[in-house]
């Protein structure tokens, strides 16, 4: 069978990949930039078997995720940064109640209604816990098309596995950008839940979903349950990238869309004699803590920094990683704006 | 369960209903409703059809007595996580159960929207006038002068608005195809409860619609009053604001507009 290449939006692809990964349940508000995920879905739901159903808010649809997942189906919803916002007490319960969904964010500038451009700007509200209490999202950062399709997939995958919500967290210029992607063919998804809501038989005890444990020493259970599930995700999950980083002196940090414009800076700063690298993380969380250390010990490195679309969000966890080993400074635009290649050059030149 | 020697079985635990001592107040209809779920379940055999969803408030222990799969759901959240549990379970019997808090406060663009669509689940409301679990402070429905913990000088409609009626507000949506007002002040009305409820999910196996039953309920403990005295409260203060009755009934043949 030859390969389902197509040329397609990075949204279009995303509500591809999930209907190929078996979606059952898509809950969503309308926001751009990212409305093309639903407007994608609305179009093919005719042809699949999955339900598509607009709901009144954010608050909503991420508490029918909650409904669906707890029933025991494929379930998502996607967003753009407000929209994420208002997600978080459902993620919060998602997570406590150890539902599995997939949760797509494709950011836009902030704060407040901030701009529709691209923006990396919720990287503290996706990795630190944008809701209440301790639990962790699997955050995957695609930064072209084509991984937009492999993380929704990969991100179903993780949730069922780890029976916790995963996040696409993704950007308005990917969610935008056209590329060439090969799909994969449809999987025949079948759900393994035999803790969901699905009406009790005789032969089981019932069922009960739940995120309250009113007595204390049974909350700091469920929460040593959920440590040691974050604990193992940290192990196994974390995914990364390099590029010329062997011999890298000045090793750029940088996810999503900006790791694409820092690959262009590493080719640049070697025409230009300076021995420049780049880790892209895969995974916001679990973080490649580990690979960024290792670089930290090795002697040839002399810098590290983060170039994000935000104020300095994931520097902060390169600096946890470096350990006060090496300087590490940061380079980033806001408000939606795209740093160029140059920019970034002159920005790695002047600490040099 | 067997009868003592010389008497007869009246009336009995359904055995959908877990032999647990429940942590409701003395003479609190969340009990009683409860109850009378379980013996619908057990009477119309739904036991592996039914999937209730219970949000915070008083009942968001439900799970811990109703012996079938439950969810619990965030404050106000109940209409939409019953949704998503009910388009992805259509074959299911879905009831959510509310307080007045959950469904009439915080969960009421919820409540309103699964109304609107049409949610083929059946909305279970408790309104006790007040907010129960959190100790008594004031509830969209608490009435005019009725005191509590936040309107200590009696509720100030002219400040905080008026009481909603929920049963008869969403009897006006497309969507809603059964909406009746309920109350357990006495074994008639307990009776007329539990055949509202059973109409309901009758009506939902069909897929009529959203179905919806409003019980005036009580809280003695909100009230700061007995038992008793909390049944008296509702035939005097409640009913004639919350009245009973069924506000629609698409089963009935509509009744000519008149000329
Ligand atoms: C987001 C949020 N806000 C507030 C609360 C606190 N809270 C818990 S129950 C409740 C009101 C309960 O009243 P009601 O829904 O009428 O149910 P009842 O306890 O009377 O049965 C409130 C305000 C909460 N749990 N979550
Ligand atoms: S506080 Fe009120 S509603 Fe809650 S259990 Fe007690 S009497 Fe019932």
């Amino acid at each position: 069978m030859s390969a389902d290449v197509r040329f397609m939006k990075g949204n279009e692809a995303i509500a591809e990949a999930a209907i190929r990964a078996g979606l059952q349940g898509y809950f969503g508000y309308p926001i751009t930039p990212q409305s093309e995920i639903v407007e994608y879905l609305a179009i093919e739901e005719p042809k699949h078997d999955y339900v598509l159903l607009q709901a009144e808010s954010e608050v909503a649809s991420a508490n029918m995720v909650y409904g669906g997942a707890a029933a025991g189906a494929r379930v998502m919803t996607s967003t753009s940064s407000p929209g994420f916002s208002l997600m978080q007490e459902g993620v919060s319960y998602i997570a406590c109640a150890q539902l599995p969904c997939l949760f797509v964010n494709v950011a836009r500038g902030g704060p407040g209604l901030g701009t529709i451009q691209a923006s990396q700007g919720d990287y503290f509200q996706a990795v630190k816990g944008g809701g209440h209490g301790d639990y962790r999202l699997i955050v995957l950062a695609p930064n072209s098309v084509q991984e937009m399709v492999d993380y929704c997939i990969l991100g179903f995958e993780l949730a069922d596995q780890y029976r916790t919500p995963a996040l696409v967290l993704t950007d308005g210029s990917i969610g935008q950008m056209m590329e060439k992607v090969v799909l994969p063919p449809p999987i025949a998804y079948k759900p393994n839940k035999p803790w969901a809501t699905t009406g009790k038989p005789q032969d089981r005890e019932r069922n009960a979903i739940t995120s309250l444990y009113i007595e204390s020493e049974e909350m700091e259970a469920v929460n040593n349950e959920l440590q040691a599930k974050y604990k193992a995700i940290s192990e196994n999950e974390v995914r990364y990238e390099g590029y010329n980083l062997d011999d890298a002196e000045v090793v750029l940090v940088a996810y999503g869309v900006t790791s694409r414009v820092c690959r262009k800076v590493v080719d640049l700063g070697r025409d230009n004699g300076m021995k420049v690298g780049l880790l892209r993380p895969q995974t916001l969380w679990p973080y490649p803590t580990a690979a960024i250390s290792e670089l930290a010990d090795e002697s040839r490195v002399k810098l590290f920094m983060s170039v994000e679309m935000s104020a300095g969000q994931m520097v902060e966890d390169v600096r946890l990683a470096v350990e006060g080993r090496k300087p590490v400074h940061f380079y980033g635009r806001t408000g939606g704006i795209i740093p160029t290649p140059e920019e970034i050059i002159n920005a790695i030149k002047a600490q040099l | 369960m067997t009868a003592r020697e010389g008497y007869k079985v009246v009336a009995k635990r359904p055995s959908t209903l877990l032999d647990k001592r429940m942590h409701y107040c003395p003479g609190c209809f969340h009990s009683t409703v409860h109850k009378l779920m379980m013996e619908l379940v057990e009477e119309m055999e739904i036991q592996d059809k039914i999937v209730g969803v219970c949000p915070v408030g008083c009942s968001v222990f439900a799970y811990e007595y109703m012996n079938i799969d439950m969810q619990e759901a965030a404050h106000g959240r109940a209409a939409a996580v019953a949704t998503g549990v009910k388009r992805m379970l259509p074959d299911k019997l879905v009831f959510s159960y509310q307080g007045d808090g959950d469904l009439a406060a915080i969960g009421t663009a919820e409540t309103i929207h699964a109304c609107n669509r049409g949610e083929n689940f059946t909305f279970i409301f408790i309104n006790n006038g007040i907010y129960g679990m959190t100790g008594g402070q004031m509830a969209p429905t608490t009435l005019e002068g009725q005191r509590t913990s936040t309107s200590p000088y009696g509720r100030d409609v002219a400040k905080v608005g008026y009481p909603l009626r929920m049963a008869e507000m969403v009897a006006n949506f497309e969507g809603v195809a059964y909406s009746q007002r309920v109350t357990c002040t006495n074994p008639a009305e307990t009776r007329r409860c539990k055949r509202a409820i059973k109409k309901a999910f009758e009506m939902q196996m069909k897929g009529l619609g959203t179905t919806f039953i409003e019980v005036a309920s009580n809280c003695p403990s909100g009230w700061k009053c007995t038992p008793e005295e909390s049944v008296t409260w509702i035939e005097d203060k409640m009913l004639p604001y919350f009245p009973l009755g069924v506000f629609k009934d698409v089963t009935k043949k509509e009744k000519k507009a008149e000329a």
